[in-house]
């Protein structure tokens, strides 16, 4: 992009690790309760209730501070942030603030990303602790047509830990891989289950050309934010081309439609009120409990790629990927450790089981529950003893990632490499009858030797190994020329 | 000192009342049957309670405790709750047109406490709407009438709690005190009103007006009364962030009929000078001179940043009142209005438009214009900070003296309808009690003496956590006060 692009993320990562809601004791898994049922006084805001706070929170988002190495503040302090919105139960959040000589939990982090071989540095302006809200629904899906809308409260008071960062993405691409690295540290310090949904949204400003800041609201994964910014500023160029100018306001991103729409609602600016909240004193956060959780941080993304290309000799690339998911990398330790061949398994994960999860749509915990280590081994297994070919197991691995199948049950169907000689020469006879034009130029120019192997292998629709095929044809075509 | 509706057995102490108990528990029946009676013959004129429990639940309530192993430190007392203070079951008003149908589904800690040590609740009493008010006149179903002459008001924002204490329509009552309400009206009905140090009491489940101020409070005919409710339902509460971790407990012990020290008590300037009517005056100077003849030294001191003590309370107090107030908006709860085909925006505007009165929106309108963009640091910032300043003044002073005593109100209890109009008027009744809940001290009305027939409140202050020590000089004033 030769455009003058700048983009600054707003991330609201639910931790969905607690075991309850940010200020009482409600379960903070509200996603399977039906609607309105995992709520209590203090989240449903009912008349003389009071915040308590959930300690843990805030050990989390000293973690998170530590990870994105902010400067974290000596004291917790809470404000009120108002505006009415029938998803808010109290008509306030609460949340933090950095004015008035109050502040959010931490300030001035930084986190480096690679684009195409480039390191940078993002600056993290602020990290929040703030109670989620409750969730609307429309029965039509949209406030559109629809006559009513329906509330539910299961997931009002949910602890949200809200990433600012400064403007400092020159692409949406950036945008993208900053999101997917921060989900991967959220992953690791077992803050967020990024997979849920709702668990990981974003909001997104962007400029172009030093015009005014369009806010994108509701993106709800990595891929997402890059589609939503791709098209963000599409529509913006178009719009300078034709000689208009951008006017400073709040978009939605619908992702069914792969566009962004107009909010309906103009949002206040700046008039939120926030006061410190009087239910809340400020609790101190000493260096002592910084220095422990410091102490106590489990291996964060960077640092894990590095020790798994190392240990287990897989590339830099390929570390890199790994990291991005931690269920992905657990599940490649764990499978490399149990069965060998780290570099084979890397690659099953990395290129195979990505790609056919993505493709269909399918929730990457379930991908790897299909291709668990025991299927995993068993295919590596088949596979270095020849009982199947490289393409083969390829194959196999996208049947049990899409289907669900047991690795015996492809073998026994039959669908094994044709290891006996006699077999391929058999077929190799074949297609050697009936493409005589193909075998005399072969016999003037080896290039041409691909169409013949090509042509046994989908006579033996790839079970073939294509090593033995090779050989074998060039044997058969060295008695042809000397006939 | 007690009205003409109250009856012998009606006015009994709690310490009687368990005696008499003790030694045959059919007397608790006719003790409710007594003050039962007096309700039937005054409460239409009185009007002290919004919802009162019939007889016959109260009785089985008895019955049901007269059973249990041990009667408690209530002993069967019937206790009046102001309608602010959460009821499980029993609706809940706060005075207000916005709650009159709200039932809420817990009980505030305090009434939890009063439950397990043997109070019996008999009602929810008359109040200021939202505590918002100094007659008790602002209610938005009526307004209670003093017991001493009915043609005043009894103060308020707690007016209903008082006069059903004052006129034996209940045993004793919880009020609640932001900037006077419990001491007003303790003050103008001739009964003993507590507001203990800030975060003394819970205050789950007390709905909210002032959160940094509020404080819930007993009402008692006697000092001794007043101590024994407040040893039940003070103490640290999980579920209040603001609640203190210290013991209590041991009030009843300080309440003895002689100085426990000779104590140095401050009498501030300001608090008995301007606008002191004569007859008051007087009375209060012949208490000093009783003090002193029991060897207490009662020293004049200054303290000119009491001016500031008005506005800076009303500042405070409505900033927080627009943000607590928000919640109500007829979506969850109160009034209830048809949504369907309707903008939530609307449904909000006419909710707060018809659920709240004239006074409530005046001091949200105050509250929500301190806090906006660009007025705050002048307003709610430097409030604070007077604040603070005075919690400073307060520290010097009791640095010197033990305790300091003053009035409670300047004035003689207003007739109905003289101040209601002038809100100016109406809130500088306040004026000696505001900056005890600014500075979030203990302080306690005392019934000091009488003028035309009317009582006088004296108020007793000290530094935090001395209620044992007022306790104890509001005993012994209300031991000398008719000598």
């Amino acid at each position: 992009m030769n455009n003058d692009v700048m983009i600054g993320l707003e991330v609201h990562a639910q931790i969905t690790y607690l075991r309850t809601k940010l200020f009482c004791g409600c379960s903070s898994n509200y996603r399977e309760n039906p609607p309105n049922t995992n709520v209590c006084p203090v989240c449903l805001g009912l008349p003389g209730s009071l915040p308590v706070l959930n300690k843990a929170a805030l050990e989390k988002a000293i973690a998170l501070s530590l990870a994105l190495n902010c400067k974290i503040s000596d004291k917790l302090l809470f404000v009120r942030k108002h505006y009415f919105y029938p998803d808010l139960p109290k008509n306030y959040q609460i949340s933090q603030y950095d004015r008035y000589g109050l502040t959010p939990i931490a300030v001035n982090g930084e986190v480096t990303i690679e684009v195409d071989n480039k390191v940078k540095t993002i600056r993290i302006r602020r990290i929040n602790i703030e109670e989620d809200t409750g969730r609307i629904v429309y029965p039509e899906r949209s406030v559109l047509g629809s006559k009513y809308a329906l509330i539910d409260y299961n997931r009002a008071g949910v602890a949200l830990l809200e990433i600012v960062t400064e403007p400092d993405f020159r692409s949406p691409r950036e945008a993208r891989v900053f999101l997917d690295k921060l989900g991967s540290i959220l992953e690791h310090l077992e803050i967020t289950d990024t997979s849920l949904e709702g668990a990981l949204r974003a909001d997104a400003n962007v400029s172009v050309n030093g015009g005014s800041r369009i806010e994108i609201k509701n993106i709800g994964s990595p891929k997402d934010l890059e589609k939503a910014l791709n098209y963000e500023i599409a529509r913006q160029l178009n719009i300078i081309k034709s000689g208009g100018t951008i006017e400073r306001e709040t978009r939605h991103w619908i992702k069914e439609k792969g566009i962004t729409v107009a909010s309906r609602v103009k949002e206040l600016e700046g008039e939120y009120r926030y006061f410190p909240d009087p239910d809340l004193p400020p609790i101190p956060i000493s260096k002592g409990l910084i220095e422990l959780i410091s102490k106590s941080l489990p291996e964060l993304p960077d640092s894990r790629a590095r020790r798994i290309a190392k240990e287990y000799g897989v590339s830099d690339y390929v570390a890199s990927v790994l990291v991005l998911h931690k269920k992905l990398c657990d599940h490649f330790e764990h499978s490399s450790k149990v069965c060998g061949n780290p570099k084979l398994i890397s690659s099953l994960l990395v290129n195979d089981l990505l790609r056919w999860v993505d493709e269909a749509g399918i929730p990457l915990a379930v991908g790897i529950n299909r291709l668990n280590t025991d299927r995993l081994c068993k295919l590596v297994h088949y596979f270095s003893n020849g009982l199947i070919s490289i393409k083969l197991l390829k194959d196999y691995v996208r049947q049990v990632v899409l289907e669900d199948i047991n690795p015996e049950e492809l073998v026994s169907r039959g669908l094994t490499t044709i290891g006996e000689e006699e077999e391929i020469e058999k077929v190799v006879d074949d297609v050697f009858k009936e493409n005589p034009k193909a075998v005399s130029d072969a016999i003037k120019d080896p290039k041409a030797i691909n169409f013949l192997v090509g042509q046994v292998m989908r006579k033996t629709k790839g079970r073939a190994d294509p090593k033995l095929v090779n050989e074998i044809i060039r044997r058969r075509l060295a008695e042809y020329g000397l006939k | 000192m007690l009205p003409p509706q109250c009856t012998q057995v009606a006015s009994i102490s709690i310490r009687t009342l368990r005696k008499r108990v003790a030694e045959d528990p059919d007397f608790l029946f006719s003790y409710i049957d007594e003050v039962y009676s007096v309700i039937e013959k005054y409460e239409h004129r009185l009007r002290a309670y919004i919802t009162l429990r019939p007889k016959s639940e109260v009785v089985e309530e008895a019955e049901r405790l007269l059973k249990s192993k041990e009667i408690g430190p209530l002993g069967g007392a019937l206790v009046a709750i102001k309608d602010n203070i959460s009821t499980k079951g029993i609706r809940t008003t706060c005075g207000s047109k916005m709650l009159e149908s709200y039932v809420p589904p817990y009980d505030a800690t305090v009434v939890s406490k009063i439950k397990e040590s043997g109070g019996i609740i008999i009602g929810k009493t008359n109040m200021d709407e939202f505590a918002m008010g100094s007659t008790t006149e602002n209610s938005a179903f009526y307004p209670t009438l003093n017991p001493w002459d009915y043609g005043r008001v009894p103060g308020g924002s707690s007016g209903g709690s008082a006069v059903a204490v004052a006129a034996c329509e209940a045993t004793v009552a919880l009020g609640s005190d932001t900037g006077g309400s419990i001491r007003l009206p303790a003050a103008y009905t001739g009964t003993v009103g507590i507001k203990p140090t800030y975060g003394l009491v819970s205050r789950y489940g007390l709905i909210a007006y002032g959160s940094s101020l509020d404080q819930i409070g007993p009402i008692a005919r006697y000092v001794e009364d007043a101590a024994v409710v407040l040893d039940v339902i003070s103490g640290h509460d999980p579920r209040d962030s603001t609640s203190l971790r210290v013991r209590t407990g041991y009030f009843r012990d300080y309440v003895v009929d002689y100085p426990l020290k000779n104590y140095r008590v401050a009498v501030i300037e300001e608090m008995v000078s301007e606008g002191v009517d004569r007859g008051v005056m007087k009375v209060f100077s012949k208490l000093l001179e009783k003090l002193e003849g029991r060897g207490l030294t009662v020293e004049f001191k200054r303290m000119p940043l009491l001016q500031y003590s008005l506005p800076t309370y009303y500042i405070i107090a409505m900033a927080e009142a627009s943000s607590n107030l928000a919640r109500y908006d007829g979506l969850k709860y109160g009034v209830r209005l048809e949504v369907e085909g309707k903008l939530w925006t609307d449904v909000y505007r006419k909710a707060r438009m018809l659920g709240f009165g004239d006074e409530v929106k005046r001091r949200i309108l105050i509250g929500t214009y301190v806090l906006s963009e660009g007025l705050y640091e002048g307003y709610y910032l430097k409030a604070a900070k007077v604040r603070r300043l005075l919690y400073e003044e307060f520290t010097k002073l009791f640095k010197v003296y033990d305790l300091a005593i003053s009035l409670t109100s300047p004035i003689l209890p207003p007739r109905v309808g003289e101040v209601i109009s002038d809100p100016i008027k109406l809130y500088s009744l306040d004026i000696n009690t505001v900056p005890i809940n600014l500075a979030g001290l203990p302080a306690l009305s005392v019934p000091g003496g009488f003028v035309e027939g009317l009582p006088v409140g004296i108020q007793v202050f000290g530094p935090p956590l001395s209620e044992g020590y007022i306790l104890n000089l509001a005993r012994v004033i209300e031991v000398i006060r008719d000598e």
